[in-house]
């Protein structure tokens, strides 16, 4: 099965400058999500997802970060290159975005009604016109959708007002305001207890399911992307590693970081992925040269030390960022070590 | 947040306030070195009229008893005669506070709308050219006293550029309209006199200019620096990640917040402004309340004193509680809280 891709990123790379000198995070990240696809991210705290997301709606924070080079394309077309105008159009209707913390992505000093009423009304040319009312209508229907109870009293009140479920529940009601063709969820309900937590994730699920838009679920619950995804990627310091569908990736994880990742699957109860490798991912104003896993890395070769390993097209759709699967330069017995590793 | 029960406390809180302020001064004003009676008359007045004045004022009795005198009267509005002019000092207050009131109330005008414009664009073009100069600029006007600005623009655009007259409220050759607030614009246009409103409003210019430069480099300093934080903030990320459009988020979702702490800053410049005008006031002959009380303690004559600080003391709590029911009402974390704790 051939799938369309509705977004495609090659080789990003963000900085951020601070004092002291350049962070360099994204460090030639490639990721794909096609049409109607819900695609997982994983990777451990601070390895770059929310800033790869915030890369493609063009709202990374300019200064302190900046883009260094790549291409995010959506639907073919170049978002670096597009027209903030166009750009307008595409944020909401094309790609929407749940935040990682509620709290912090709602506006303090403005009641609900006044931050989701002008998510509906600039969603869309025709939305514009629409009079106050309707547009009132539309915000207390999107309030529903995420089984808030009382929306009309829900529309005066201020996010100090509700709890943190609720804010979440707000949050996800206004990304799916504008009905987008590619939702990316940033971690949702993580700053929520566990049992709300699975609340949230449950309605999320379902929401998606209805729409049958394109998802990006970024999440440290590996339960969550099995039961959400059919893709999955796992990012290490700045690169995706390793892409395969989700069922393949849990079975048969081949990036040494992805292996231990799964080890440490029982350990996981919504904290910090990756106990199961000693070491902490690097310091981005000096990353370690060559494959940016090497200091961490139990199979480390030389040449990972030199070389930047790209994806290698292991089987259909799996793919793995290790010079243990290059089975291109002839001389390697990269079978062999990947035999080793079994 | 319910506004009349937090006047009511404040109006409360303040009364005890003020009457701290009155023993304070009646204190400062008794204990100044000197005799108040005889300074009053002058050197070479024989003794037995100093006598009479001292009984008069009632000063040759216990402090206590004659702070009592002296609060009883300034209840009644009546803080005596001037010792110097001979005149009642609350007639004297009357014709000053007017003129002082609305210099600086101008001089808030100026500063609040250029302050608050500088700082927005300083932070919408952070780093850039605009943003530099509006630093250099500001850090100028920060460190710069206003009668610097005072003699400055007195030279320059009143002697050489003949643009703005320099002297008092309103030129010899034009009418005065009849006083009915005491602000010289007010009254003109009361009076249906365009003539003497604009050549009172240009009177007002230059002193209110001099005196408004700190303070607007001050405003323009926060709000650059609140706007620049906010900037970077999700809830900013979010508005655009929604496909809100630029103007809507920098104008709306961006502004209110960042006013906030802007707006404490107006008060305390405003309240400032109203008192240390002095030297801006004599620079441009201006007839206010600061000149008035620094007469005053250059000639030792307390009741004016007394009356000048008093006036000030209430003009500080009024500004006080208006920023703090400004402040609430933007910002509902403090609105509720204040509400919550009534
Ligand atoms: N505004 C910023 N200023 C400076 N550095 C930043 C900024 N935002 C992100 N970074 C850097 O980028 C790195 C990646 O951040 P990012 O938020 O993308 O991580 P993440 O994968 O989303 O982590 P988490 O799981 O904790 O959300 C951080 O470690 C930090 O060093
Ligand atoms: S490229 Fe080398 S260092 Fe990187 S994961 Fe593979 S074996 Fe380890
Ligand atoms: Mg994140």
């Amino acid at each position: 099965m051939t799938r369309q891709p509705l977004l495609e990123i090659e080789n990003l790379r963000v900085g951020f400058k601070v004092y002291g000198g350049e962070l360099h995070v994204l460090d030639g990240v490639d990721f794909v999500v096609n049409k109607g696809e819900k695609v997982g991210l994983v990777g451990e705290t601070g390895c770059g997802k929310t800033t790869t997301m915030k890369a493609i709606l063009r709202i990374l924070p300019q200064p302190p970060g900046f883009i260094e080079s790549g291409v995010i394309r959506f639907h073919g077309r170049d978002l670096m290159q597009v027209k903030d105008r166009e750009m307008r159009h595409i944020r909401g209707q094309g790609i929407s975005m749940i935040f990682q913390d509620p709290t912090a992505a709602l506006n303090p000093v403005f009641t609900i009604g006044q931050q989701l009423e002008p998510v509906i009304k600039y969603a869309s040319p025709e939305n514009r016109r629409l009079p106050r009312k309707v547009i009132r209508q539309k915000a207390i229907q999107a309030l529903r959708d995420v089984s808030l109870a009382d929306p009309e009293r829900l529309l005066k009140a201020y996010p100090v007002q509700l709890s943190g479920g609720m804010r979440q529940r707000v949050c996800i009601g206004m990304a799916l305001a504008t009905n987008p063709e590619l939702l990316i969820a940033d971690e949702p309900g993580t700053s929520l207890d566990v049992t709300i937590q699975d609340q949230v994730l449950r309605l999320l699920h379902q929401l998606v399911e209805e729409r049958d838009s394109s998802v990006i679920l970024i999440t440290h619950t590996l339960g969550i992307v099995r039961q959400m995804t059919d893709r999955l990627y796992v990012m290490y310091a700045g690169n995706m590693v390793e892409t395969a569908p989700t069922r393949r990736i849990f079975t048969n994880p081949l990036h040494p970081y992805t292996q231990g990742l799964m080890d440490a699957v029982p350990k996981l109860t919504g904290g910090g992925v990756a106990h199961g490798i000693p070491g902490r991912i690097p310091d981005y104003l000096h990353p370690p040269t060559g494959c940016r896993f090497h200091p961490r890395c139990p199979h480390a070769m030389d040449i990972c030390r030199q070389k930047k390993p790209s994806f290698y097209t292991v089987e259909e759709a799996h793919q793995v960022a290790c010079f243990l699967y290059d089975t291109s330069s002839g001389a390697d017995s990269a079978p062999a070590r990947k035999e080793a590793l079994a | 947040m319910k506004l009349l029960p937090f006047i009511g406390k404040r109006a409360f809180h303040a009364i005890f306030v003020l009457l701290g302020l009155s023993i304070v001064i009646f204190v400062i004003a008794r204990v100044m070195p000197g005799d108040p009676a005889r300074v009053a008359v002058g050197a070479h007045a024989p003794d037995w009229v100093v006598q009479d004045i001292r009984e008069q004022m009632h000063l040759d009795e216990p402090l206590v008893v004659q702070y009592f005198y002296w609060l009883r009267d300034a209840l009644h509005g009546d803080f005596g005669v001037s010792l110097v002019t001979r005149r009642d000092v609350a007639q004297d207050i009357i014709e000053f506070f007017p003129a002082s009131l609305e210099l600086a109330l101008f001089a808030l005008l100026i500063s609040a709308g250029l302050g608050i414009t500088l700082g927005t664009l300083s932070a919408w073009h952070k780093d850039k050219f605009v943003d530099n100069l509006v630093r250099v600029l500001s850090y100028m006007g920060v460190v710069t006293p206003s009668f610097v600005f005072a003699i400055l623009f007195l030279l320059l655009f009143g002697y050489l550029l003949h643009w703005f007259p320099t002297l008092g409220r309103l030129s010899e050759d034009v009418a005065r309209p009849p006083t009915v607030t005491g602000f010289m614009t007010v009254d003109s246009l009361l009076a249906g006199d365009m003539v003497a409103f604009w050549d009172a409003l240009k009177h007002l210019v230059l002193p209110a200019l001099a005196l408004a430069m700190g303070s607007m480099a001050q405003e323009a300093r926060i709000t650059r620096a609140s706007m620049s934080e906010n900037l970077n903030k999700d809830y900013i990320a979010a508005s655009r990640a929604f496909g809100i459009p630029e103007r809507y988020v920098m104008g709306r979702f961006l502004l209110k917040p960042s006013l906030i702490p802007t707006i404490s800053i107006i008060g305390l410049d405003f309240a400032a402004n109203f008192s240390n005008a002095f030297l801006v006031e004599l620079i441009f002959v201006w007839p206010g309340l600061s000149r008035y009380g620094m007469n005053a303690i250059l000639r030792k004559d307390l009741n004016a004193i007394s009356a000048v600080i008093l006036v000030l003391g209430v003009v500080f709590i009024i500004v006080n509680i208006i920023v703090d029911i400004t402040v609430a009402k933007l910002d509902p974390r403090i609105g509720l809280r204040s509400a919550r704790s009534e």
